[in-house]
């Protein structure tokens, strides 16, 4: 069974994740879970549906009014807590 | 259409519900949900201040039974007055270390007494132990950390290029130290001797998640259920304190390897480190449920039910699947209990 969605050019997200509209994220796997802010939340959803690290810029900085540096940052911040929670697994 | 439930008495020991607990009491609970069973409980106890002895609306009537160091001929007196006057239909021992009397009596119970249990064989008990958990391991087709046996501290100092610190220094039966150099292994080798008697093992340390299966075993290789958790919370016993049920295909997968493999017959807990990498690492097999089994009742798996049933030589049918995501937080509470049935459990046995 495929557990994994293709998302960026080395990394996948464990499409098992469970993100509830409070944005409370579970996972499933290792029983890990943690709250993350509306920000979060869609970069979840949009990671789930496959998006690519240039889509992702181009999703924040046409949705909440950042320019594409902060996103960057912001971004990669946000991957580092994905990974250690097992959320994004490097390929 | 309602089934009409049939009338059973279940004795249960392990009523230790404290902040190490027996799994009595969460076999009991999980018996008085059963859909096919109207259960009578039992409780069988080593101890006059188990709390299980006061928990009356779970436990019907109480038993002192002889410490499991007498052997097996007090055992076998004590149960066949406790059957004159209950007419028990089956067993549950939850200690690890009353089980070798009672897999020892199972046949005896069954003949004589028509009393059902539904252990493990001697030799699946014994090829289990942490001492020999490495063997059982390869076996049975699991990965498990290198161990060896040591009887004296001069063991450990000649275990040489065998291990690479930090080690595991486990006792027997319980306690397990993490060592970072042989002379603090030698340390707690003196202090797990002590407690545990010999001889202690040395394992090889695996850093990683903690993870746990419960599961029961039909005897012939089939694994009638597996519910796998990770603890959240742990005592400073390394207890679970709150836990939650994951979704693990490869570690339930691996579970029902042993269980198939060890044609193994009864409830069990298996315990595994799963480390950076991915890799599962048995750890240790208890074999008995453990006391987070009802979570897995929870978890939509009755195991306890499911044990009872094939005690009984009722057809069971695997469980598929379970609730992932399902929690279990334990809480301490303080039971008043007047001196009268303190008094009543100290000097008559009974309660």
């Amino acid at each position: 069974m495929r557990t994994e969605v293709r998302t960026t050019a080395n990394m996948n997200i464990n499409k098992n994740i469970a993100i509830s509209e409070t944005g409370f994220v579970f996972n499933p796997l290792t029983g890990d879970s943690f709250n993350t802010n509306r920000v979060g939340q869609e970069i979840l959803r949009q990671l789930q549906k496959g998006a690519s690290i240039d889509d992702l810029y181009k999703h924040l900085t046409d949705t909440f009014s950042v320019d594409k540096a902060t996103a960057e940052k912001d971004l990669a911040d946000f991957f580092m807590v994905l990974k250690s929670y097992q959320i994004l697994i490097e390929v | 259409m309602s089934t009409k439930k049939q009338k059973i008495t279940v004795a249960v020991t392990g009523l230790n519900n404290i902040d190490s607990p027996g799994p009595g009491i969460p076999v009991i609970r999980a018996l008085k949900e059963s859909t096919a069973f109207e259960v009578r409980i039992i409780g069988l106890s080593y101890e006059t201040l188990e709390p299980g002895l006061y928990m009356h609306d779970l436990v019907d009537k109480s038993y002192q039974i002889p410490m499991p160091s007498v052997g097996t001929q007090p055992l076998l007196e004590r149960l066949h007055y406790i059957h004159q006057q209950e007419k028990l239909d089956v067993i549950i021992p939850n200690f690890d270390a009353e089980l070798h009397n009672f897999i020892k009596v199972a046949d005896i119970l069954k003949n004589a007494y028509n009393i059902a249990t539904f252990l493990p064989t001697q030799k699946q008990f014994e090829s289990r132990h942490k001492s020999v958990l490495y063997e059982f391991g390869k076996e049975n087709g699991v990965k498990v950390p290198f161990a060896k046996m040591v009887f004296s501290p001069n063991d450990i100092y000649q275990l040489g290029s065998e291990f690479t610190y930090p080690v595991a220094v486990k006792g027997k039966y319980y306690d397990a130290q993490i060592a970072s150099t042989p002379e603090q292994a030698v340390n707690y080798f003196y202090k797990i001797s002590a407690k545990w008697g010999l001889p202690v093992i040395i394992q090889e340390f695996v850093s990683g998640n903690e993870v746990n299966v419960t599961a029961v075993g039909d005897g012939e290789g089939n694994c009638m259920g597996a519910v796998p958790m990770r603890k959240l919370y742990i005592t400073d016993k390394g207890k679970a304190w709150a836990g939650i049920s994951l979704a693990d295909e490869k570690l339930v997968e691996i579970a029902q390897t042993v269980i198939a493999n060890s044609k193994w017959k009864g409830g069990c807990e298996l315990e595994f480190i799963k480390s950076k990498d991915g890799e599962y690492y048995l750890l240790e097999m208890n074999p008995r449920f453990p006391a987070w089994v009802y979570l897995a009742v929870g978890c939509g798996q009755n195991h306890p039910e499911a044990l009872v049933k094939m005690a009984l030589g009722k057809k069971v049918k695997p469980f598929k699947d379970y609730e992932v995501g399902k929690m279990f937080i334990r809480y301490s509470y303080d039971q008043i209990v007047n001196l009268s049935e303190f008094e009543k459990i100290s000097t008559t046995g009974e309660l």
